[in-house]
């Protein structure tokens, strides 16, 4: 116990010192949703851009968290060979994976004590469907944390860095998290709702803005990512 | 105590490590000394429990390192060569949190005074020197009170009063009673650290015992003076019936036991020429010449083998490498 909790101390420590980290994980989603809530460049149909966006940005930080931050963050400590050290010490595979896995969790809860009262000061009037939301963050943390340590544990340090942030970019944009699936072209979005973006905002979405409800499949292609993705990574993960 | 027997290690067709076996024991700093490429790491890295032996068998205080990792990682304490850490943590931090995994660690501020890093406790890794890294990368080797620390190249990139540091770190582990595992290729720290010596050549031991019992080994069979450059060492060699080199301008190596009677057909040819000699060094040799001798002579008949010339030139580079750092 000692030493998870000393694991996950510094590991947190180190992701909050980390500028990349913080502009990922806070800044990037923050003024997405400042941005495109005060200009209407989408051109929505809603009464107010907030309200499909608030709940939209919430979902980009859980994958800003567990795709990006982590994978990007692992990535690197593999490459550098602070993996193989952890090898030699008595901490653990279990114990390390648990101290990532409070982080992300820890830190997706600083990014939504953030981004909901911002949301709610530029005019959000949540849903309350708190309790489907928090379940569905945490599906996607299994899914894009998985997608991340899979990427990070099989990719060299530098393509990996390519490839979390190319993932990143391109999930946002097709994820229905900016742009509403509804205004995209019917085969992109086919296969966007096989993704694991696009379901996730869906699911939060339908949960948290008024007058909405979830796509049918999105909570069963969510599950599905966050199984297949953990069981992918721990299969084929890399230690050195 | 620490086994290594009959280990082989391979990496595709390329056997990095042959047959190769030696014991270490505890209280005792037992050398692992070879070039690069002779295959320290690989066999470090089989005791680590990092690397599976293709063949024969390591142990680590009775411990397999590959199915006993669990219990093994308890007990030993590893310095990994060129190894890094998370770029921004601050040595305090790390040293407190690598001794959260251990049951008794070492008191962390006592520790990062040892090594000499009070002054530095809180400047991020990456602000570090190379030789305040790789003592930090010390201080977490140790830190729990391991039985059992494993050293892959720990002075490397480590200035003098660093060096001196460490080995003194390293001479009192032995004291009290660790078993410790040195690898280096750095001849002025075996004789610093050493109470055994293995060298290892192209994955096989050429060499292995006590100081004094790997210098009284290849003790007195050749010898070598100093004297002005371009002697003619071919008629020399056939004056003394024994092959004569110019290792160094100026410097000279026969390959024979400098008796009385040798030395006074030297001198005597020397004379005849009016040539003058300075340091003549006969008898117990230098480590750095045994070390030279073993293992360019293990290239020699590896390329007899047939072996291709990549190891003999990394021979050559040792010993360039070694002539330099004199």
């Amino acid at each position: 116990m000692k030493a998870l909790v000393a694991q996950f101390r510094v590991e947190l420590a180190l992701s909050l010192r980390n500028g990349e980290q913080l502009l990922v994980n806070l800044l990037i989603p923050l003024g997405l949703l400042i941005f495109f809530s005060q200009v209407n460049v989408l051109n929505s149909t809603e009464t107010d851009p907030v309200s499909f966006l608030a709940p939209a940005v919430l979902a980009l930080a859980v994958m800003s968290a567990a795709l990006v931050s982590l994978g990007i963050g692992t990535g690197f400590d593999r490459y550098y060979g602070v993996l193989k050290r952890l090898g030699a010490t008595p901490l653990g595979r279990p114990r390390w994976v648990l101290a990532k896995f409070a982080v992300v969790v820890t830190i997706e809860a600083g990014q939504w004590a953030i981004l909901i009262p911002t949301g709610m000061l530029l005019g959000w009037n949540p849903a309350n469907g708190w309790a489907p939301a928090v379940v569905a963050a945490l599906l996607g943390t299994a899914a894009f944390g998985g997608l991340g340590l899979l990427l990070a544990g099989t990719l060299p340090g530098l393509t990996n860095l390519a490839v979390c942030n190319g993932l990143y970019l391109a999930l946002l944009v097709t994820g229905g998290m900016i742009v509403p699936l509804s205004k995209m072209p019917a085969p992109l979005r086919s296969v966007a709702e096989l993704l694991p973006a696009a379901p996730l905002a869906d699911v939060m979405i339908g949960n948290l803005a008024l007058g909405k409800s979830v796509h049918g499949g999105s909570w069963a292609v969510l599950t599905v990512w966050a199984i297949v993705m953990p069981l992918l990574a721990a299969w084929r993960f890399q230690w050195d | 105590m620490v086994e290594v027997d009959q280990l082989s290690v391979t990496y595709g067709d390329l056997e990095a490590v042959k047959d190769l076996s030696f014991t270490a024991d505890e209280g005792r700093v037992t050398v692992v000394l070879g070039p690069n490429g002779a295959g320290k790491t690989s066999t470090i890295e089989c005791l680590e429990g990092f690397r599976r032996p293709a063949s024969g068998s390591v142990r680590v205080c009775g411990l397999d390192p590959r199915s006993d990792r669990t219990q093994l990682n308890r007990i030993i304490g590893v310095m990994l060569q060129g190894s890094r850490l998370y770029t921004a943590i601050r040595p305090i931090e790390a040293v407190r949190l690598f001794a959260s995994y251990y049951d008794s660690p070492r008191e962390p501020d006592d520790l990062l005074e040892q090594v000499g890093l009070s002054h530095r406790a809180r400047t991020p890794w990456r602000s570090l020197s190379g030789g305040e890294q790789q003592r930090l990368s010390f201080a977490l080797a140790i830190v729990g009170r391991p039985s059992v620390v494993f050293l892959d190249e720990p002075t490397a990139g480590v200035d003098v009063s660093g060096r001196q540091l460490i080995r003194d770190q390293v001479r009192s582990l032995a004291t009290d009673g660790v078993t410790v595992i040195l690898t280096t290729h750095d001849l002025a720290e075996v004789e610093a650290v050493a109470d055994r010596i293995v060298i290892v050549d192209n994955g096989s031991v050429v060499a292995n015992g006590t100081p004094d019992e790997v210098l009284a080994g290849a003790e007195s069979d050749q010898f070598t003076f100093r004297a002005p450059e371009g002697l003619d060492v071919v008629g020399l060699g056939t004056a003394m019936s024994a092959e004569v080199s110019e290792d160094e301008p100026g410097t000279y190596r026969v390959a024979v036991a400098p008796s009385p009677r040798t030395i006074a057909t030297l001198t005597g040819w020397l004379a005849d020429r009016d040539v003058l000699l300075g340091d003549l060094q006969g008898g117990r040799q230098r480590l750095e010449e045994v070390f030279l001798k073993l293992t360019s002579d293990a290239t020699e008949e590896g390329a007899d083998e047939g072996h291709d010339g990549a190891e003999a030139s990394g021979s050559r580079r040792a010993r360039r490498r070694n002539r330099s750092g004199q």
